[in-house]
């Protein structure tokens, strides 16, 4: 279990070590900014509901490019060699990198916390529903994350893992947001699949255990999906 | 330390691998010898616990590859073919991560480490990100690497590939100086290499083992009978009838350049023939003024063995 801390510090080293944190981060403050002074031009309301609502589309297109390199780049140069053939497991290796790469998620979502300062200075923001937004956010960040995570994990190439990252997050976003307000067994699947209607929740200000329990066991499933993968190469 | 029985790899259609078994002793260097795709980094990768095998068991330290993996893992050092590193890291904190990766405790990990940077002759870098790195050393940050945990056993896939004959000589007297400690198997294509580290080598081709013997055994095997060189002055016909008389003669080849002849002449094996050969010349009036054994290097054992002619030819 060391050896989680160690991977992740490593990769928290080559992130910052690259301009891609920097340029995430970038991207991300400049349109996260210009959705929350869009929205509240036009709802003049003091939430961070609606501009959230379309930071997902940017977050699902950042966070396959975040993690997009954790397992490709280390295929394509062959230091997946001497990591693997060193005395990790496979779970430490998987877990160390997902954490680090939830790490620069929640470090590339952080600015947005400059709006609530904002919102208090214009009017009286309501902290409970920001907060779960907040909540709902990291959460979802862990699924973006473990769902990139896997797709690094079964390509050597790192502009094809976050194109498929990105289809991914897309089709799973869509499929929320296409079926909401329809009635049926379809739309309601569909619905618990995708990821818009469990966040949305949590915008509202409500904080749903089923909510939780939909992205915590999402997650855990992904991760052991990659766990796998990785250990395959064991037994293949 | 290293016990492969029956070991194969099959990769779709082609066996990378076929059916080998050998054996590493405890405080040796091993050699394992082959052309390009013979097999020789499939069988490490094998033996590191990188990818299993199809068929065959292989036990490390006594611990098997497949089922007890991390345990083999703890006891080996690898230099994988080509290093790779990470590209951004440097040299100290890329050795610094990799003891943290194999368990290295806190305390002894920087003696350790800086132990490692003296003895691969990598101070003058330490600092250096690696991406910047030449070739040698790189090549001598990954045996650094392989090196920080003090491993029993060291597997090292061709650790003189790239090098300038400077850097050989020098990373091949590490070796050497590892030897003393560390029970090794090392990869190569160079012969000379395998001369001067180990005492045994095991030639590789076409996933098989086409042979495997101590460094000198492997001449003699191989040579049949010595082939006796000769340059004469004298009557060449006479001498050649001569020659071909003496007991234990398998053939003479003759070459007439006038006065002078020169002659290749090859024995049974096991017997030598010098004494007889001076005498009969002697006796039809020839004048030696040249005579040598020819000795048969790896080189030609290698070429011999892995393109399956049939009479090795001096
Ligand atoms: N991933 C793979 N898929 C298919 N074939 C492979 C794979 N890896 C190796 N091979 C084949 O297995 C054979 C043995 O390869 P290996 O790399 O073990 O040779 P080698 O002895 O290390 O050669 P070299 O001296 O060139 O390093 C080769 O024919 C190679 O083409
Ligand atoms: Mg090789």
């Amino acid at each position: 279990m060391k050896s989680i801390g160690t991977i992740f510090q490593r990769e928290i080293n080559a992130y910052f070590l690259s301009p891609v944190a920097y340029v995430i981060i970038a991207v991300f403050t400049v349109f996260s900014g210009y959705f929350f002074s869009v929205m509240l031009g036009i709802t003049q309301e003091t939430t961070l509901r609606y501009s959230l609502a379309y930071t997902q589309f940017i977050l699902s297109i950042l966070t396959p490019v975040i993690t997009m390199r954790l397992f490709a780049e280390e295929n394509k140069t062959g230091t997946i060699e001497p990591l693997m053939t060193a005395p990790v497991t496979d779970f430490e290796v998987v877990f160390g990198k997902f954490l680090s790469a939830w790490a620069l998620y929640n470090i590339m979502i952080a600015p947005t916390a400059f709006y609530i300062i904002f919102l208090k200075w214009v009017g009286s923001p309501d902290y409970g529903a920001i907060i779960s937004s907040y909540i709902g956010l990291v959460l979802m960040g862990g699924l973006f994350i473990s769902i990139g995570l896997l797709v690094s994990a079964i390509t050597k190439n790192q502009i094809v893992a976050a194109v498929i990252g990105i289809v991914a997050l897309l089709i799973l976003l869509v499929i929320g947001l296409a079926s909401s307000g329809s009635e049926g067994a379809l739309y309601s699947c569909l619905r618990y699949i995708g990821t818009y209607d469990h966040w949305e929740t949590f915008t509202k200000g409500i904080i749903d255990s089923r909510d939780v329990v939909y992205y915590v066991s999402f997650t855990a499933l992904l991760l052991f999906v990659v766990v796998r993968i990785v250990e395959s190469r064991r037994w293949r | 330390m290293i016990k492969v029985e029956h070991l194969s790899k099959r990769y779709a259609e082609v066996y990378a691998v076929n059916d080998i078994s050998f054996e590493v002793h405890e405080g040796e260097i091993l050699g394992l010898l082959g052309p390009n795709g013979a097999g020789k980094t499939t069988t490490m990768r094998i033996l590191t616990c990188y990818m299993p095998a199809t068929s065959g068991t292989a036990t490390v330290a006594g611990y098997d590859v497949f089922r007890e993996s991390l345990k083999v893992r703890k006891e080996i050092g690898y230099l994988p073919e080509n290093v790779p590193l990470y590209p951004e890291m440097r040299v100290k904190e890329y050795l610094s991560f990799r003891a943290k990766l194999k368990k290295l405790p806190y305390r002894e990990r920087k003696m350790k480490i800086a132990e490692c940077i003296e003895k691969c002759r990598i101070a003058d870098v330490q600092n250096q990100i690696i991406g910047t790195l030449s070739k040698g050393y790189r090549q001598r940050v990954g045996l650094a690497d392989s090196l920080v945990h003090d491993p029993k056993i060291l597997i090292l896939d061709e650790p003189t590939i790239g090098l300038d004959p400077n850097q050989i000589r020098q990373v091949r007297q590490l070796i050497k100086e590892l030897g003393e400690k560390h029970t090794i198997l090392l990869s190569t294509h160079i012969l000379p290499e395998v001369e001067m580290l180990c005492g045994r080598v095991i030639i590789v081709n076409k996933g098989k083992i086409v042979a495997m013997d101590t460094t000198s055994n492997l001449g003699s095997q191989f040579r049949g009978g010595d082939n006796i060189v000769l340059e004469i002055r004298g009557n060449g016909e006479k001498i050649k009838d001569a020659l071909s008389n003496i007991k234990g003669v398998k053939k003479v080849v003759w070459q007439d350049n006038g006065p002078v002849s020169n002659f290749a002449v090859e024995a049974e094996k096991g017997v030598d023939i010098r004494d007889d050969i001076f005498s009969s010349i002697v006796k039809n009036n020839g004048i030696i003024r040249e005579m040598k054994r020819a000795s048969i290097t790896l080189e030609e054992i290698f070429h011999h063995i892995t393109t399956q002619e049939k009479e090795v030819v001096v």
